[in-house]
Parts: C-alpha cells; sequence; structure tokens
C-alpha cells in the first residue's frame, strides 16, 4: 500500500479504500461518450468528518478529488481528469429528517432518488419529491449538483430550485452549512431571507466543495395519477401548445419526444401531460380543463389526443420512467448519450429540425425528448443519439453529431445542462466577460489550489 | 383503381331515407336527409360531410345496401376534408403498415384471422378453439385496414387491403373466422362494394363462438347474470350477424338486459370520438351509454371489441359494472374462468 492508501484508509477503514486495478478500471468511466481516464485512488467515506479529512489530506498533498454519486450524467464530469481520488458519496446514504408539516427532508450527500422515493411512499404517503428520470440509484445531492428535473419540475423549476438547505465540505475542509440551517436547527430555505450561498455550489460540479447533506423540498402526493397524450405533426405549433397547457395550471409534468420508431410514433410529436387528483372527480376535472385548452388544436385537425390503451399507461407512470433504457438498446450495444440544453421553448421546432438534420447527416438512431421547466419559462431539449458500444464509428459519428448540437444550442440561445469539460470551455468564452471574473475569483478563493474536481468550470 | 358501387337511383326513390334520418348525432328529417344525400351522390357539398362523426350506424339503416357511409367516406377525401387531426390519422396508417413482422400459427384450411389486434393473442385460448387453434395469423400483414374509413381514407384501404387478401390467399387457405367485426366487415362488406375478390370464406367469430357452443352444451353451466352489450361501430358493416350476441346470451344463461341504447340505437364507445372531436362528444355519448347499462341493471359490460373495451372499462367498473370480453364470458359459461 502506498502512503496515500494507508492514509486513506485510516480514514474510512481498508475495506472502504482501493487502488486496486479492477476499481481504477471502472471509476475511470461513466456510461457516456467521454474518455476514460483513471483515478489514483477510490474511497467512500461514511460520515462528513471523514469527507473532511479526506479533503485536507488532499489539500495537504494537492491531489485532485472528485466527488461521485452514482455517476449517471453520462457527460464524463465524474471522470478523473487529473487522476487524484474518487470520493465515491453512496456510504453516506442516510434520510435524517422529514418534516411531513413543512414538507421537506434532510438526506445524507450519498442518497438516492430511489431509496427517498421508497421510504417516502412507505413513512409519509402523503408526501413526494421530484423523481427524476434517470436510474433510481441516482443520487439526490449530485442531481441538485447538476441541476437535474424530475417529475415535477413544470411545476416547480429545476431540482435545484427546491433545495432548501446544504451541508458542504470546502475544500479548504470546513464544514459549512448554507440557509437557514446556517443559523437555525431548521432547514426550510437555502437562502431567503439571506443572502443566497447556495449558488457557490450549485452548478459547480464538485468543483467549489462536496455536499454532505441536502434538504429538499416535498410536496403533496395525490392518490391519482394519469396520463394523456397530446400529438400534432406540426413541430412549429409545439410552443403555443405548451403555452395553451401551462396556462391551465393543472398539469403535473409535461414532457415531449418525437422519434421515427416504432412506427405508432413516426411522424408526429407526443406532448405526454401527466394529471394528479385525490379523487376520480379532481382528476376528471382537470382532464376536461386541458382538453378544452387544446379544443381548438382539435378543431382545426393540427392536433389530437391519441388512445393510451391501459397496457401502455404504467410505462408511462413509472417513475422514474424506463423508456429511456429501452431506447439506449435500439441499436443493440447499450449506447446512449444526449445533449439537452435549457432553452426557450418557442426553439423547440428549430431544435426538433436540427435534431434530424443531424441525425441524417450521421446516419444515426434518435430521439427528441424535451421536459417542459417552470410553467414554460424554458426547457431542457434531449438531442439524443443511441449506438453500439461496439462500433467505434458509430460512436464517433455520435460524437461529431453532439459536437455540433454544442455549437448550434449556443448559437440559438440555449444554455448547456451538466456540459462537458469542452461545452463549459465554449460556455466560459462565451460568457460575460465580468461573470467569468466573478466565477473565477469564487473559486480561486475557495480552491485556491486547483483540486475540487479540476478540469471542470476551470475559469483560469 | 377499385369505385365504390353506389347506386344514386335507389337513393332517389328510398321512401324513407334512414341512413340520416335515423342518425344519432345529427338531426334530420326526411326531406333534409334525401337532399342531402342526394348532394353527397352527386359529389356536392353537404353540412353532412362536416358533421358525420364515423360511427358507421347509416351502413346499418341502409335496408337497401347502398353503402352511404363509404360514400360519405370517398366523398370527404375527395374534397379534403378530415375527420381526425392530420396527426392522428397519420398514427394509425403508420400502425398498420406492414413491417414483416406478422406471426402465423399452424395454418390448416381453416384459421382464426387475429388482424392486428394482440389482445387476441391472450383472450383465444380454451376448447372454445380446440378444433382450429393452434390455426392462426397475427399481424399488419393480416389487418384488414377498414379502420381508415373513421378516417376519411378509402385509398390507403384501397391500396392495402388487395395485398392482405393475397396475403391470406398465398397461405392456401378456405376459411377466415374474424375475430374482429372490421376484419369481417372488409371482407363481407367493404370488399363486395369495392369489387375486390375475396378468395376464401369469412366467417364472423359470433357464429363460430355459437356453433362451438352449442356443440360443448353438455358443459355449459348458465351464468344467470345480468348483462349489457357494448356494441362496436365495425358491427354495423356486418348487421345481419348482431342477432348472435342474444342468441349467444341464451346459450348460456344470461341476461341480455333491455336497454335504451341497443340494437340500431347502441352507442359508439367514444373512443374515435376522443381522439377526433375532443372532450366534450366522447364525454356525453359515453356518459350516456353507461349511465344507461346501471340504469338497466347490468352486472356487466360484454365487449365484443378489444379496444371498445380498453376505452371503456376503467369506466364501467367506477360504476361497479364489471367489464368483460364475449370470449371471457363464453369459457365462464363452460367452466374455465
Amino acid at each position: 500500500m502506498s502512503d496515500i492508501t494507508l492514509s486513506l484508509a485510516k480514514i474510512v477503514g481498508e475495506n472502504y479504500v482501493s487502488s486496486g486495478e479492477e476499481e481504477l478500471y471502472f471509476y475511470a468511466r461513466d456510461p457516456g461518450l467521454m474518455p476514460a481516464h483513471k483515478p489514483d485512488y477510490v474511497i467512500m467515506p461514511k460520515t462528513a468528518e471523514e469527507v473532511q479529512k479526506i479533503v485536507r489530506l488532499a489539500g495537504k498533498e494537492k491531489i485532485p478529488l472528485v466527488p461521485m454519486g452514482a455517476g449517471m450524467a453520462l457527460t464524463g464530469l465524474i471522470i478523473p481528469l487529473k487522476g487524484g481520488i474518487i470520493v465515491d458519496m453512496k456510504r453516506m446514504n442516510k434520510i435524517l429528517e422529514v418534516n411531513e408539516k413543512a414538507r421537506y427532508v434532510i438526506v445524507e450527500g450519498g442518497t438516492s432518488h430511489g431509496l427517498l422515493k421508497s421510504y417516502l411512499e412507505k413513512n409519509y404517503p402523503r408526501l413526494r419529491h421530484s423523481i427524476p428520470d434517470s436510474p433510481a440509484t441516482a443520487t439526490i445531492a449530485a442531481n441538485v449538483m447538476i441541476h437535474g428535473q424530475g417529475r415535477l419540475t413544470q411545476q416547480y423549476g429545476f431540482n435545484s430550485d427546491m433545495v432548501t438547505g446544504l451541508e458542504v465540505v470546502l475544500p479548504s475542509g470546513e464544514i459549512c452549512k448554507i440557509g437557514s440551517c446556517s443559523i437555525s436547527p431548521d432547514w426550510f430555505s437555502k437562502g431567503a431571507p439571506l443572502p443566497d450561498l447556495s449558488g457557490l455550489f450549485l452548478g459547480w460540479f464538485g468543483s467549489t466543495g462536496i455536499i454532505t447533506k441536502v434538504a429538499l423540498k416535498l410536496y403533496p402526493r395525490k392518490r391519482m395519477r394519469d396520463v394523456e397524450i397530446f400529438i400534432t405533426d406540426r413541430e412549429d405549433l409545439i410552443p403555443d401548445i405548451i403555452y395553451e397547457i401551462t396556462h391551465t395550471e393543472m398539469v403535473e409534468d409535461i414532457n415531449i419526444f418525437a422519434q421515427p420508431l416504432p412506427m405508432i410514433f413516426k411522424d408526429n410529436h407526443h406532448i405526454t401531460i401527466f394529471l394528479t387528483g385525490d379523487t376520480d372527480e379532481e382528476l376528471e376535472f382537470k382532464r376536461k380543463m386541458i382538453w378544452d385548452a387544446l379544443d381548438g388544436f382539435i378543431k382545426s385537425k393540427d392536433g389530437g389526443f391519441m388512445s393510451v390503451p391501459p397496457v401502455m399507461k404504467p410505462t408511462l407512470l413509472d417513475m422514474p420512467q424506463k423508456s429511456v433504457c429501452r431506447f439506449a438498446d435500439v441499436k443493440k450495444g447499450g449506447g446512449f448519450e444526449y445533449s439537452g440544453p435549457i432553452i426557450l421553448v418557442e426553439k423547440y421546432p428549430e431544435c426538433s429540425r436540427k435534431l434530424m438534420e443531424l441525425a441524417s447527416k450521421y446516419d444515426l438512431a434518435y430521439s427528441a425528448m424535451a421536459r417542459i421547466i417552470g410553467r414554460g419559462h424554458c426547457m431542457m431539449f434531449g438531442f439524443s443519439f443511441t449506438f453500439n458500444r461496439a462500433d467505434p464509428d458509430m460512436m464517433e459519428r455520435v460524437r461529431k453529431a453532439l459536437h455540433e448540437v454544442s455549437e448550434y444550442a449556443l448559437s440559438a440561445g440555449g444554455v448547456f445542462w451538466k456540459p462537458t469539460v469542452d461545452e463549459q470551455r465554449m460556455a466560459i468564452e462565451r460568457m460575460d466577460p465580468n461573470t467569468r471574473n466573478l466565477m473565477k475569483m469564487i473559486k480561486n478563493n475557495l480552491d485556491p489550489n486547483g483540486i475540487m474536481n479540476p478540469g471542470n468550470w476551470e475559469v483560469n | 383503381m377499385y369505385t365504390l358501387k353506389f347506386d344514386a337511383n335507389l337513393c332517389k326513390i328510398c321512401p324513407t331515407c334512414d341512413c340520416l334520418v335515423l342518425c344519432q348525432y345529427m338531426d334530420l328529417d326526411i326531406d333534409k336527409a334525401k337532399e342531402e344525400i342526394m348532394k353527397i351522390s352527386e359529389g356536392e357539398d353537404s353540412f353532412v360531410l362536416q358533421d358525420c362523426v364515423t360511427c358507421y350506424g347509416c351502413e346499418e339503416y341502409c335496408k337497401r345496401g347502398n353503402h352511404p357511409f363509404y360514400l360519405i367516406t370517398e366523398r370527404r377525401q375527395q374534397k379534403g376534408i378530415l375527420t381526425s387531426p392530420r396527426a392522428i390519422t397519420k398514427q394509425w396508417i403508420n400502425i398498420g403498415e406492414p413491417r414483416g413482422k406478422y406471426r402465423l400459427g399452424e395454418i390448416k384450411e381453416k384459421i382464426l384471422s387475429f388482424g392486428f389486434m394482440p389482445e387476441f393473442l391472450q383472450l383465444v385460448k380454451g376448447r372454445l378453439f380446440d378444433d382450429v387453434m393452434p390455426s392462426y395469423v397475427f399481424g399488419q400483414e393480416f389487418f384488414c385496414n377498414v379502420v381508415y374509413i373513421h378516417f376519411a381514407n378509402t385509398s390507403i384501404i384501397k391500396e392495402r387491403l388487395p395485398m392482405v387478401i393475397d396475403n391470406f390467399k398465398k397461405l392456401g387457405v378456405q376459411e377466415v373466422v374474424c375475430m374482429h367485426d372490421e376484419c369481417f366487415g372488409s371482407f363481407a362488406s367493404l370488399a363486395p362494394a369495392y369489387g375486390i375478390e375475396v378468395p376464401f370464406k369469412s366467417i364472423h367469430y359470433f357464429e363460430y363462438l355459437y356453433n362451438r357452443l352449442e356443440r360443448l352444451g353438455d358443459e355449459i353451466r348458465p351464468l344467470n347474470i345480468k348483462v349489457a352489450y357494448q356494441r362496436p361501430c365495425s358491427s354495423r358493416l356486418s348487421p345481419d350477424k348482431h342477432h348472435f350476441v342474444a342468441d349467444i346470451m341464451k346459450l348460456i344463461g344470461v341476461d341480455l338486459v333491455e336497454r335504451r341504447y341497443q340494437g340500431e340505437n347502441a352507442l359508439c364507445c367514444g373512443g374515435i370520438f376522443g381522439m377526433a372531436f375532443g372532450y366534450e362528444l366522447a364525454n356525453d355519448v359515453q356518459k350516456r351509454n353507461i349511465d344507461d347499462m346501471v340504469d338497466s341493471g347490468a352486472e356487466y359490460c360484454v365487449f365484443n371489441c378489444p379496444a371498445c373495451q380498453s376505452t371503456l372499462a376503467a369506466k364501467v367498473t367506477k360504476k361497479g359494472i364489471k367489464p368483460i370480453h364475449i370470449i371471457d364470458l363464453c369459457r365462464m359459461a363452460i367452466g374455465e374462468k
């Protein structure tokens, strides 16, 4: 064992640290297209104090640190570009507190969305959180760190907007509380009425600190959910349709998808509308409001509600949905990656056309998938491609297509979501210089040694 | 290209004009009905072409076999009048496109046709089908395509139906038991109306079920339940087979309740109405229909068409009525369910 391995083992115990080839191989990559790069060590802490000691050791030895949840972002955010220590947070998976009346939960930094969902269903059946459509192992802290979205995003914004407090280990090793919890035992707000310091960490991909606790807003869980799918063959009408649906304020979530296969989905854009209710009457009232809101499109024959047979509903209502996993294997070989810029809903037609243009240019299987954010303030538009991991040529074509997506997204006014390091560079170059300088000041002050997830948000 | 055999003179001398007078979704007296059907036959505009909701009822109301609904459909397509949103129409046409993914059982001279309704892969089992199964076909290649009359698109039918018939012919089958009314209607009604030759005998599955039940007579235990029957739109294409519903119910000891909306007066399940015309029409028809089932004291709602069942099953269940397909009901009667 090296000195560093021994030092790390003293912090967490021998069973939870490794520099073995097997671990280094797996922790060198994520499921996306980014090239692998091995870490030097992998460690799994159990407490914030252990994280603190790891950070202090890394700071002393100038060793890079890469915090990791489940590693599901697909864009290489947990690939240790400069080696160092992967801090796998999955052992920190306790649900610490649920405040039922104030509707928030405090969890440790490695707690998964699946765990929280099942815990709430069992213990607090009238509460829910905004679960993303990533696999259930995706962690809550990583998800808010990348500004993920979930089932309640149409109503309440990004999942990071639902954070009500953080505990963070700073690059200097201090454990710092963010939000109301910094002066109160109650974790009800991540900022207001104080200065909101959560922005020093959310969206930084661990380059300013490691989240060891997150408090998250919970929301009423209705007894019933249902789904309707409105379809149109005119992509240019999507923004107007979304505007009408969101105006009703009757909808839980809105996703849009378009793909050429299977044949049932060919030629059309599908707006999947989720609705909830505690009674049949409530559900039916909402359904009627939504149908009525779109009646003009039906009468003009520009769109209609497709028949959603009962056999299809469980798949659609599943949380998280598994359809992405199925799409990932369309070409066999299990490869899937998407670029999902955050962009105005009015850009949907343009994004859709661009996706089809690129799919045709690079001969790729594609899927468009969009999620409406906050009553139509913006959307995540996923330019998704599936590929065979055993086909290097196909993978290269996907890389080229995604690069073109990145350039297009910026030119169309979009902002990258969970950007790759290349996209981060593009964003930094395009950014207002004063904003860039502010980011630089923050990064340099918080992480003067540049050990926190280096390569990411390198403003310098 | 196949053309519809429609005799305008029959309409001209028709004393009742039942095709439009009996329509449940438009209000026309006999004079107006005659005026409009003549306009339609002569290729002129008519509000009927805009307002018809595609219930297929007029195919049954016309006792002269003059196919008023096929005519309406032809004229709509000629004039570019859409019944459903384009996206819905495209979706349905895409679904029916042959993809080479059909399934064949052990084909004999007599086969069951499941068309392209996967529900039959589960429903068709047990002694009722012992003498034919596993001789069956399933898939787009054996899908009659007649549903596109809902979408004012006869050209796709004229293009695909002959190919479908040819696919059956290539199998060398002599008799095809159609598990869906639309399939039977395509061979027994639409194909002849367009002069498309059908080189095999088509049998409605009601007739098949009735004959099987008669042969299994000793095993039938009367169910002694009250049922309402949900008649599908496509049964209007073969109204001469509708009597088998009552015949089968009698055979298995089921009380087919008297309803306001039964026989010629039956109401659509509303599935197509929702897709094509929106909430109001679909909801109104479904509410009246289900309330009528409740008022008539039905314990079960018996379905013939899996699509109707898919549309209404949850809704009737909420009203305390059990949804069941007629095949399952018959299997219950012989102790298989």
